[in-house]
C-alpha cells in the first residue's frame, strides 16, 4: 500500500517541506512501514500518555511583565525588517498547485 | 585554548569562544585571588552543545537554518554555568538538530572519536602505512553529542553540555569514553534548549568521573520559572560519599535489553558487572521489561510528530535562513526550509507530518502514546517490585569506523543504536553511562544504570562504587600531527 500522489502533495503543502527526490518519498515509505510495528502491540484500556510529569500539577507563573523591551535585539536576527516590522512577502497566496509547482511529485 | 587548536581535527568545535573565555578566565582569577570564588566551579572550562542558545555567541544546530544565528540569550543551564563563573570555550558539534547517532550529519562534518588517534587503539589495528591508517580507520563518537563527548574525551574542557531525547548523551559517552548522565526529565531546565521532543528531551551531562557529573548537576537541577515542566520540589544539590555499601542494593538485569546484534564482548562485560555486584553483596536479579523492543518504533511516531511541530518555527521570518523567494509568504517558506534542512530533517518533517494526518492520529500517534505507557509503565513495575537499580548495556558494539558507519543511512542507524537508550526517555527516568573496560580493539565499552525518578543521588552512588571498581584506563594521546585538511577550516574564534 503506497502513499498516493494526493498525500504526497498534501504533506509538502501542509509541512511546507519537499520530497526531493525518489528517495524522499522511499524515505517516507519506509517510515510507514517501519511505524506499523506499533498495530502487533496490544494497547486495550490503555489511555494515551502526553507527558511523564502528567501525576504533576502544572503551575503557572504571576500574569506580572519581569522582562521585554529588546525590539532591537530580536530584529537584529532578522533579515527583513523595516522600522519595527518583520517584513513577509504577501500572505494569502497559497502554494502553487501541483501542476504549477516545481516539485519532484510532478512527474508521478 | 591551544589544546583546542591541535585537536581540531577531531571537529569537536564548531565555535571557539577564545575572546570572551579569556576575559571569563581573567575574571576567575581576579576572583580567587580576592579569595572570593562564586562556587566549585569558579574558572572551570565547560563547553556547550551547540542547540543551546547562547547569548553573543553563534547556535547553529549544525543546520543552514541557523548559520549565523546569534541568540540575544543564554539557555538556564548555560546561565547557571557562568553565574557559577565556568568559562565557557565553545559549542561542540552535533548531528543536525540533534537527529542522528553518529555525530556525523551536521553541515560542519563529523567528528572524530579520540580514541581513533590513541595507543591503545592504533596497538589493535592493522598496520598500514600510518597516514593511511588514521585516515579510513578513524572511528566515529556516537551521537547526536559526539562533539561534546570527544571535548571532554581529549581533555579540551572539563566537563560539557549535551542533550538527550533518545541516547544522545549516553551514547556518545559509551563511545569516548566518559561519563554521560541524563537527568530525570523535569529536573533540569530544557528554556533555551532547540527542541527536538518536547516530552522527551532533556540537558545531558558529560564528565570524566561521576564526582564531577554529581557537581555539574548540583549547579544545574531545580525548578525554573521559564520552563513549565521542570518539577517545583526544592533540589538539594548533593556530594557522593567515598564509602560506599551496595551490599542493600537490588540490581535488577534486564532481559531483553541482550538484543540482536549485542556484541559477545559487551555482553561478557555486562555479566562481569552483574558478578560484581553480586560478589560486593547485593541482589542482583533478571527482571523483564516486556515492551522494550517497541520503544524504537514508538519513538519514531512521537519523535517525528513532535519534530514537525518543532520545526515549524523556522520560516526565514524572524530569525535564521530566509531564502531569497518573494513570490508569497508560503513560497518563501518552502523555499527557506528547502535550503535550509538537510535530507533527515527533512525527512522526520514529512514523516511526522504523515503520522498527524487525520485519517493516521489515531492509528500513529495515539497509538504511540499508549505504547509510550505500556513502556513507562514496564519501569514501574519493575522499580515497583523492590529493584533499585537497572543494569544494562549502553551499545551494541565499540565504536565503528566512519567508513562503515556510512554504509547505512541516518534513521535505520538510529534505530539500531538507539535500542538500548531510547525506552529511558519514554519513561523520563534518570541514567548513565560509565566507562567500563576497552574492547579488542582498544575502545571504550560503556555500561548503563537505570535509576528510578529523581533518585539521582542513588543512581550516581551506584555510579560512583562502580566506576572504582572497575578502574577504567586513562587514554593515551599520541602527539599528532596537524592535520592539513581543507574541511576543518570552519572552525573559527568569535571576536
Amino acid at each position: 500500500e503506497t502513499v498516493t500522489v494526493a498525500v504526497l502533495d498534501h504533506l509538502e503543502h501542509l509541512a511546507l517541506v519537499d520530497f526531493r527526490n525518489a528517495e524522499g518519498v522511499e524515505r517516507l515509505q519506509k517510515a510507514i512501514q517501519f511505524a506499523d510495528q506499533l498495530h502487533e502491540v496490544n494497547t486495550e484500556g490503555i489511555q494515551p500518555m502526553d507527558s511523564v510529569l502528567e501525576d504533576r500539577c502544572l503551575y503557572l507563573r504571576e500574569d506580572d511583565v519581569t522582562e521585554g523591551n529588546c525590539t532591537k535585539e530580536l530584529l537584529k536576527n532578522a533579515r527583513e525588517k523595516i522600522e519595527e516590522y518583520f517584513v513577509a512577502p504577501p500572505g494569502n497566496i497559497p502554494l502553487p498547485k501541483l501542476e504549477e509547482r516545481d516539485t519532484f511529485l510532478q512527474g508521478s | 585554548l591551544s589544546l583546542i587548536r591541535s585537536t581540531a581535527f577531531l571537529n569537536a568545535y564548531v565555535t571557539v569562544a577564545e575572546e570572551t573565555a579569556l576575559k571569563q578566565a581573567e575574571e576567575s582569577e581576579k576572583r580567587y585571588r580576592r579569595g572570593q570564588p562564586l562556587g566549585v566551579l569558579d574558572g572551570i572550562p565547560i563547553a556547550v552543545k551547540d542547540n543551546f542558545n547562547t547569548a553573543g555567541i553563534e547556535t547553529t544546530c549544525a543546520s543552514n537554518m541557523l548559520k549565523g544565528y546569534i541568540s540575544p540569550y543564554n539557555a538556564t543551564v548555560v546561565q547557571k554555568l557562568l553565574d557559577q563563573g565556568a568559562v565557557l570555550l565553545g559549542k561542540t558539534n552535533l548531528d543536525e538538530f540533534a537527529m542522528g547517532s553518529g555525530s556525523t550529519d551536521g553541515i560542519f562534518g563529523p567528528v572524530r572519536n579520540p580514541w581513533s588517534y590513541s595507543r591503545q587503539y592504533k596497538e589493535k589495528t592493522l598496520p598500514k602505512s600510518h597516514s593511511e591508517n588514521e585516515e579510513s580507520n578513524w572511528v566515529i563518537t556516537g551521537g547526536s553529542s559526539g562533539g561534546s563527548a570527544a571535548a571532554v574525551s581529549s581533555f579540551t574542557c572539563f566537563a560539557a553540555l549535551g542533550s538527550d531525547t533518545g541516547g544522545s548523551t549516553r551514547n556518545p559517552a559509551a563511545h569516548c569514553g566518559v561519563v554521560g548522565l541524563k537527568p530525570t526529565y523535569g529536573l533540569i531546565s530544557r528554556h533555551g534548549l532547540i527542541p527536538l521532543v518536547n516530552s522527551m528531551d532533556v540537558p545531558g551531562i558529560l564528565t570524566r568521573c561521576v564526582d564531577d557529573a554529581a557537581v555539574v548537576l548540583g549547579s544545574l537541577a531545580g525548578h525554573d520559572p521559564k520552563d513549565s515542566t521542570t518539577i517545583q520540589d526544592t533540589f538539594k544539590p548533593f556530594e557522593l560519599p567515598n564509602w560506599i555499601d551496595v551490599s542493600k542494593l537490588c540490581i535488577g538485569i534486564p532481559k531483553e535489553y541482550h538484543a540482536p546484534g549485542l556484541s559477545s564482548e559487551i555482553l561478557a562485560l555486562w555479566s562481569k558487572a552483574a558478578d560484581l555486584f553480586k560478589d560486593a553483596g547485593a541482589k542482583v536479579i533478571e527482571v523483564s521489561l516486556p515492551h522494550t523492543r517497541y520503544s524504537i518504533v514508538c519513538y519514531h511516531v512521537l519523535c517525528t510528530a513532535e519534530v514537525a511541530s518543532n520545526m515549524a518555527r523556522f520560516d526565514g521570518l524572524e530569525y535564521g535562513y530566509r531564502a531569497d523567494m518573494n513570490k508569497s509568504t508560503e513560497s518563501m517558506y518552502a523555499a527557506t526550509r528547502r535550503e535550509g534542512f538537510n535530507d533527515v530533517v527533512r525527512g522526520r518533517i514529512l514523516s511526522g507530518n504523515y503520522f498527524l494526518l487525520k485519517q493516521n492520529y489515531e492509528n500513529y500517534f495515539i497509538k504511540a502514546q499508549k505504547v509510550r505507557r505500556l513502556i513507562a509503565n514496564d519501569f514501574v513495575n519493575v522499580f515497583g517490585s523492590g529493584v533499585d537499580i537497572l543494569l544494562t548495556p549502553t551499545t551494541l558494539t565499540d565504536a565503528v569506523p566512519y567508513m562503515e558507519f556510512i554504509k547505512e543511512d541516518n534513521r535505520t542507524r538510529s534505530a539500531q543504536d538507539d535500542i538500548l537508550t531510547q525506552a529511558v526517555n519514554m519513561a523520563g527516568l534518570p541514567a548513565i553511562s560509565i566507562p567500563t573496560a576497552l574492547s579488542k580493539r582498544g575502545l571504550p565499552v560503556g555500561l548503563q544504570f537505570i535509576g528510578h525518578s529523581f533518585q539521582e543521588k542513588q543512581l550516581l552512588t551506584v555510579a560512583k562504587w562502580f566506576e572504582k571498581q572497575v578502574k577504567f584506563p586513562m587514554i593515551q594521546l599520541e602527539e599528532v600531527k596537524r592535520h592539513e585538511c581543507s574541511i576543518f577550516q570552519h572552525q573559527k574564534s568569535v571576536t
